[in-house]
């Protein structure tokens, strides 16, 4: 039996390029396992996580690659859920149709968003998406759409059942529809930033002019960016409202946004693998905040974001890399003294 | 072997894990409808659990003082022996007033501690997104900390009552004074355009009755609005000798010192969700305000005429003593109060068999109930087709410095 630091030294290219597909299928399988193993609170806890890391990747296309700052992607969140909660509470349709539909009205209502907002630089930038998240709860209680949108009030939903006959509860269901979501969105998402499209995103990122001068439309593929990245952010928000089985304009905050622009930074900016980190964060510390101190949940969670930042400056995934090559270069020096010894 | 990996094994893993959690996904199944079907949580434990959600963080976090008082409020009881020997475990986490976050800590109440009821959960969105979850859980979302009629429905929703005097029954209240002193008035109504605004109006229609028609002028605005001048001049312009003005802290403010500053002298009630001195009246000017009506049920703690009275100082002790962090000026730590007593009322009534029925049960049939910290004549009553608690208020007007409670306790005809 060798062990599996020294595999990692003396293995050629081929085989540590299969690391990753392994570690990817055993990360599925536990996935798989995981709903049987825990309480459906648990699954449904579990699930949120699941929708944030969309929403999370969402974001990261457009601030982690293509360095454009949002603080209103909670609106897009808020868009795709009332379009998925409006077409299962009016039109009655399928829970798992409204998602295409949320995701192309948000890639729409993101690039024409887009279009304007790139003349807008940096700070600028994020202060118009600022606003468009402090304006989208009160334009959702505006009273020529409340008819639509339930006002203040809101829309309740029903959860949807296992199809097939499936012999999984509502909340093992709505996991494994999240999770193939999920992956789905992962998969395109990676395939998108390894082409001709990712490139350019990251270039105009890093030199706008030396983007521009080798024949990229900066234009284009900004607003594109900002299309795709709230398509992502408007299903995990039909998601969302499906998971949770209740819209309202207060499920929507401007919090909401600041929480996912934290998300992608405290997970990795740029980073595919960081939106889960990102998500977990989200999802359970400030839960974790409000259980060490009631009287000042927001003050312990500002504490533990702060020491995430100034312990892993380029986020948990970074973080994480950054160990896993320290520890490799310690089992390669090993190895090698091992080597001599037995020479 | 290596080979074999990239592609194959993904599917594969996959495959195999879904055989396998189908499998053991009866067992599962079977245990959650024996959870759900078994014996109701918590009955016969030494403990009565609690839970509830509260914006100790987020937009609403003023409200966190309810759930910190009660948590105090449980604490003294445990100290003193408990409800029938029996502790009570309080579980009051934070929902930051969001929607979303309130089903999931809600469901971690329910599924995880497995807590008998949830008691005050505060404000209308989270309420409505727990509303038909805790009905079909069959848990009691008990005395929801909202004015909205919602919470009045035992034919459809069984499981849920609410506290707070809702807002139709104070409009009615306000119709019944108008129609029993002035039968001739003319009225105009300030509302806030959404589903609280059009609470109170609806009620004050239905409390007019045939006499709706002594509405003369209405006039809305929105949350976004910068100021209600011009409305308030619109109304001043339709010759009403009435104002009603319901309207959220801010716009009460302008409304008061604009209708004064126009020279505008109706009689006034103001919706008791304005009723604060010193956010509402103090910067519209107390002299403008003066001579201002609203309702009341419960006695205020700036009110120098409960200064020795029993109800006020039990409290005033309470909250020295065990919460010396809340403010004693703060009308809601005395509205958390009467809620945590009334609570203990229905969890003593419910004897030993403190399970989420009965205590519905015992919910809906509370009985001139009456803490000391209510108004005189005021009393707490329920039943199995009537979910509301305060079908009486009293009016009370406002002399320049507090509110004086005046006249009978007035019923609001249902």
């Amino acid at each position: 039996m060798i062990p599996a630091a020294s595999l990692d030294a003396v293995a050629p290219p081929r085989e540590r390029a299969l690391r990753v597909p392994i570690m990817l299928a055993i990360a599925l399988l536990l996935a798989c396992v995981l709903p049987f193993a825990i309480s459906n609170y648990q699954v449904f806890q579990v699930t949120l996580v699941i929708i944030h890391a969309i929403a999370l990747l969402g974001l990261n296309l457009l601030t982690g690659y293509n360095g454009q700052v949002s603080l209103g992607h909670g609106a897009f969140s808020a868009m795709g859920a009332y379009t998925a909660a409006i077409l299962m509470d009016r039109f009655h349709v399928a829970y798992w149709l409204t998602l295409p539909a949320a995701g192309a009205v948000c890639l729409v209502a993101g690039f024409v968003f887009g279009l304007p907002a790139l003349r807008l630089e940096g700070t600028y930038l994020a202060l118009a998406t600022f606003a468009l998240g402090v304006s989208m709860p009160q334009i959702l209680k505006y009273k020529h759409v409340e008819e639509w949108t339930g006002g203040v009030q809101g829309i309740t939903l029903t959860k949807p059942d296992a199809p097939w006959g499936l012999p999984l509860s509502p909340d093992q269901w709505l996991y494994f529809f999240c999770l193939a979501v999920m992956l789905l969105s992962f998969a395109c998402a990676w395939n998108f930033l390894q082409g001709h499209a990712g490139r350019a995103i990251v270039a105009i990122r890093e030199q706008p002019i030396a983007a521009s001068a080798v024949g990229i439309d900066v234009p284009m593929y900004k607003s594109l960016t900002f299309g795709v990245s709230a398509m992502y952010t408007g299903m995990a928000g039909a998601l969302g409202a499906i998971a949770v089985q209740f819209v309202s304009p207060d499920s929507f905050s401007v919090f909401l946004s600041i929480s996912l622009l934290v998300g992608i930074v405290v997970g990795g900016l740029s980073s595919i693998s960081g939106a889960i980190y990102g998500a977990i964060f989200i999802q359970f510390v400030p839960k974790l905040a409000g259980d060490i101190s009631k009287a000042a949940p927001g003050a312990i969670y500002g504490l533990l974001m702060i020491a995430s930042v100034y312990l892993m400056p380029s986020g948990i995934a970074g973080g994480l890399k950054k160990l896993a090559q320290l520890w490799r270069e310690r089992a390669r020096r090993s190895s090698t003294q091992d080597r001599r010894k037995h020479a | 072997m290596h080979k074999l990996s990239s592609w194959v094994a993904i599917p594969l893993a996959l495959g195999l894990a879904f055989v396998a959690a189908c499998s053991r996904s009866d067992k599962g199944k079977e245990d959650g409808d024996a959870a759900r079907g078994g014996p109701s949580p918590g009955a016969a434990a030494a403990e009565i659990k609690i839970g509830q959600t509260m914006p100790y963080s987020g937009p609403a976090s003023a409200y966190g003082t309810i759930g910190k008082l009660q948590t105090a409020f449980f604490k003294k009881i445990n100290r003193e022996g408990g409800i029938r020997g029996k502790k009570v475990n309080f579980i009051s986490i934070d929902d930051a007033y969001s929607p979303p976050k309130a089903v999931e800590q809600v469901r971690k109440l329910v599924e995880e501690d497995g807590v008998l009821l949830i008691f005050q959960p505060l404000g209308t969105p989270s309420n409505t997104a727990i509303h038909k979850y805790l009905n079909g859980k069959k848990i009691p979302q008990l005395f929801t900390a909202s004015g909205a009629s919602l919470w009045n429905d035992p034919a459809n929703f069984p499981w849920t009552m609410g506290f707070n005097a809702n807002y139709q029954m104070e409009a009615r209240i306000y119709a019944k004074h108008i129609l029993q002193t002035r039968p001739n008035a003319k009225i105009a109504v300030l509302y806030q355009n959404d589903d609280y605004g059009k609470d109170y109006l609806k009620g004050l229609k239905d409390g007019l009755g045939d006499s709706a028609k002594l509405i003369i002028a209405e006039a809305t605005y929105e949350v976004s609005d910068a100021t209600v001048d011009s409305q308030v001049a619109t109304l001043k312009g339709s010759g009403a000798d009435t104002f009603v003005n319901v309207t959220t802290p801010k716009f009460a403010a302008q409304a008061i010192r604009r209708a004064f500053d126009i020279g505008w002298k109706p009689v006034q009630y103001l919706n008791n969700v304005s009723a604060s001195v010193g956010s509402v009246l103090t910067p519209a000017g107390l002299d403008k305000a003066t001579g201002l009506m609203t309702v009341a049920y419960y006695k205020d703690p700036t009110d120098p005429q409960w200064t020795d009275d029993p109800g006020m100082k039990e409290w005033r002790e309470f909250m020295t003593k065990e919460y010396p962090e809340g403010n004693l000026n703060d009308g809601t730590n005395m509205y958390a109060y009467i809620a945590a007593r009334t609570l203990m009322q229905v969890l003593e009534q419910c004897g030993n068999d403190v399970t989420p029925a009965n205590i519905m049960k015992q919910a809906a049939s509370l009985k001139d109930f009456a803490p000391a910290q209510l108004l005189p004549g005021i009393t707490i009553n329920t039943g199995p087709n009537d979910y509301l608690l305060f079908e009486q208020m009293r009016l009370a007007r406002f002399d320049g410095k507090t509110w004086v409670a005046f006249g009978d306790v007035l019923t609001a005809a249902k």
